[in-house]
């Protein structure tokens, strides 16, 4: 039978855990710029610490602005609730830490951001945490480091560099026989592209600096739940289904049939490690959500204009963008990701180092920095920055080239991205003579 | 805590805190295709302000053992065992929707335990309509979701439940997935049907000797407040309206606990 239900995607964007603020008449969400909130009473203030009533206590634990930004992404991915954290870094180090502590074992895709891989390679395995690290496309890998000690499979939607496709559902399936949950870093889908708990995913973080903010103004980043995970039933996750010590012998499985681990994590990490995202730039991402259904079309018609155009020129080596066929993922991709597989993307240029950087050095339109997800082009040559100290073996173990280029493709005239591309190519041409 | 009711295991959320051997005792019971977890934050605060709580699980829903049972009637015989079981002898019976008529039925079961009676969300008759029983058992998913949007009033209930930063459309559909997902059989037609077989809530009513207050919504379309026009007279119950949609304890869980406080002590 037709009836109703929850507003759609765009909807979502504009209103979700927003309204006119009661206090006001303020239309647009309010920035509340305050550390602490005023108790009513000392009743009050002793039930706020005891969970007996929902409030705001302290900012580095909520905030009413921060939350209107959990909330709103939380719906848009289709999930219970998210934590805003300083950066998204702090999102995936709370994520692990709530149900992950020494002598833990993660398993992870190969293919992560740099400062992902870090954290999992070297740092945590400093605080007894070990990552196993498996190809993404081999599936079998996957199930193969799944150790008794393992908490968590992590891995990326579209992986760095090349943009492997993750495959959600197989690799969820493979989890949850385990009794484990799949987080996944969504940044370069962000929701609008791909909603990951529909495909079996259970945690999700983002970058919030990158696309869900858009502007290249702000540092941040959010830890969604999709609330499915029975963490109870897996048995392998005391931090939530034993009394916790550290929060009223709280046991938050009890507390919370489908919202446990979110408690613990904003109850024990955000007031512990302290992460927290400021209010200032949970408002200035609000900004960037209300137009992200707009920019994320726009980001990916570009980019698709750019990759085609790329793909077919002379200099150019090869191009990894999942909706060209020469990419190994692209049947994937189309079943995936059929709005599109973002703006991000890498290509090789037929050439030296030198070459690469002539070519970024002839660019007007495109800003050479290390970021991606701005409503500006940008672009970076790894072999002459991020990957500078390595040598051409080790790039090509990484998957990078000498002429590899990263481009983060923005909302400008494609025709103009593309009139900068040439005059960039041809430079690099002229570079080789 | 886990109890032996009519031979099988049941849940009880206490509050957070041990179950005390005696004081009073407020009981609160979820409605369809819900567990204890729509209460946390009523149960703790009553039972760090001096009361004993039993939050349960009904039959075949989260942590209780099933089989689900089959009538309002079934469900207030359960509750009364319970209390039993927990070596209660008279209680506060707080019900939202499903077991807001529950909760009627067993202070009208037994008159002399029930030490007042608070229906939240509530109506009767509580009618359901054949469009929606069919889908329900056609597309639980779907019922799901046109449930869930029904019951909700807004895209922003603040503080949000169970705090800041929870997306309460979300929470509730992952609830009542959960439940079904864990029940044997179509938990979500078998709770919709025994709401809408209910037919002893007037002759239940004649019989409350407590207390009793209704807490509704202003803005709930689930369980309209004319629906409870009848119910209040014969109970001669207090009102509380609220600005709210079907989900109380969820987007206005103070103005709940407001209400109730005001009850349980009248």
């Amino acid at each position: 039978m037709p009836g109703p239900s929850d507003p759609s995607f765009d909807t979502l964007a504009l209103h979700a855990g927003a309204a006119p603020d009661p206090a006001t008449g303020a239309r647009a969400t309010p920035l509340h710029l305050t550390t602490s909130f005023v108790f009513e009473s000392s009743e009050h203030a002793a039930s706020l610490f005891n969970m007996e009533r929902a409030g705001h206590v302290y900012s580095r634990i909520s905030n009413p602005t921060t939350a209107v930004f959990e909330e709103r992404v939380a719906a848009l991915e289709g999930g219970i609730g998210a934590i805003a954290t300083a950066s998204g870094q702090a999102a995936l180090h709370l994520a692990i830490a709530t149900i992950a502590g020494a002598g833990a074992h993660i398993v992870a895709s190969t293919a992560l951001y740099g400062g992902s891989h870090n954290l999992l390679a070297y740092t945590l395995a400093r605080f007894g945490i070990e990552t196993t690290f498996v190809k993404p496309r081999d599936i079998d890998a996957w199930r193969a480091a799944i150790r008794p000690n393992t908490r968590l499979v992590f891995g990326e939607t579209l992986g760095n560099p090349g943009l492997d496709v993750l495959d959600i559902p197989r690799i969820a399936a493979i989890a949850h026989e385990a009794g484990l949950p799949l987080l996944v870093d969504s940044t370069f889908t962000t929701p609008w592209l791909q909603q990951p708990f529909k495909l079996g995913a259970d945690l999700a973080i983002h970058s919030a600096t990158k696309f869900l903010s858009g502007h290249g103004t702000v540092v941040g980043g959010v830890l969604v739940d999709s609330g499915r995970f029975d963490w109870e039933r897996s048995g392998r996750f005391p931090e939530l289904s034993e009394p916790y010590a550290g929060f009223h012998d709280m046991v938050f499985t009890e507390e919370s049939t489908v919202g446990a681990f979110l408690l613990r994590a904003r109850r024990e990490g955000l007031r512990d490690f302290g992460a927290c995202m400021s209010p200032h730039t949970a408002w200035l991402i609000l900004q960037g959500l209300e137009t992200l259904p707009l920019r994320m079309e726009r980001h990916v018609a570009n980019a698709r204009k750019v990759a085609h155009f790329l793909a077919a020129h002379p200099l150019v080596a090869q191009v990894g963008y999942p909706e060209l066929e020469s990419h190994p993922d692209h049947a994937l991709a189309r079943t995936l990701l059929p709005r599109g597989c973002g703006s991000v993307f890498s290509f090789d240029l037929r050439g030296t180092r030198a070459q690469g950087v002539a070519f970024i050095e002839a660019l007007q339109l495109f800003s050479h920095l290390a970021n991606v997800g701005d409503c500006r082009s940008l672009v970076i040559h790894p072999a002459s920055t991020t990957h500078f100290r390595m040598d051409d073996a080790a790039l090509a173990a990484a998957g990078i080239g000498p002429g590899t280029i990263r481009l983060s493709i923005g909302l400008e005239d494609a025709d103009d991205l593309i009139v900068d591309l040439k005059a960039a190519l041809k430079a690099a041409e002229r570079a080789v003579a | 805590m886990k109890l032996a009711v009519q031979g099988r295991t049941a849940y009880a959320y206490t509050g957070g805190k041990p179950f005390a051997a005696d004081g009073p005792c407020v009981v609160f019971i979820h409605g369809a295709l819900n567990d204890h977890s729509v209460w946390t934050l009523l149960a703790r605060w009553y039972a760090h302000h001096g009361h004993r709580v039993l939050a349960v699980d009904q039959p075949g829903h989260g942590r209780s053992d099933g089989p689900a049972l089959a009538s309002v009637e079934a469900l207030a015989d359960w509750v009364l065992a319970l209390l039993d079981a927990a070596g209660v002898e008279r209680a506060c019976l707080v019900g939202h929707s499903m077991g807001s008529l529950v909760a009627l039925e067993a202070a009208g079961r037994a008159p002399a335990r029930a030490a007042g009676l608070v229906m939240v969300g509530t109506a009767y008759p509580m009618k359901v309509s054949d469009a929606l029983l069919a889908t329900a058992r056609d597309d639980p998913s779907r019922a799901i979701a046109m449930v869930n949007a029904f019951s909700h009033s807004g895209l922003a209930s603040k503080p949000s439940y169970p705090g800041p930063g929870a997306w309460l459309r979300g929470g509730s559909s992952a609830l009542m997935h959960r439940i079904q997902g864990d029940a044997d059989g179509n938990l979500f037609e078998h709770d919709f049907r025994v709401c809408d077989a209910y037919a002893n809530g007037i002759e239940a009513a004649r019989r409350v000797t407590c207390p009793a207050h209704l807490i509704v919504g202003s803005r709930d379309v689930m369980t309209p407040i004319k629906a409870t026009k009848e119910l209040a007279g014969m109970l001669n119950a207090g009102v509380s309206r609220i600005a709210s949609g079907h989900a109380l304890m969820q987007e206005a869980p103070d103005a709940v606990l407001n209400a109730m406080r005001q009850a349980i002590t009248a």
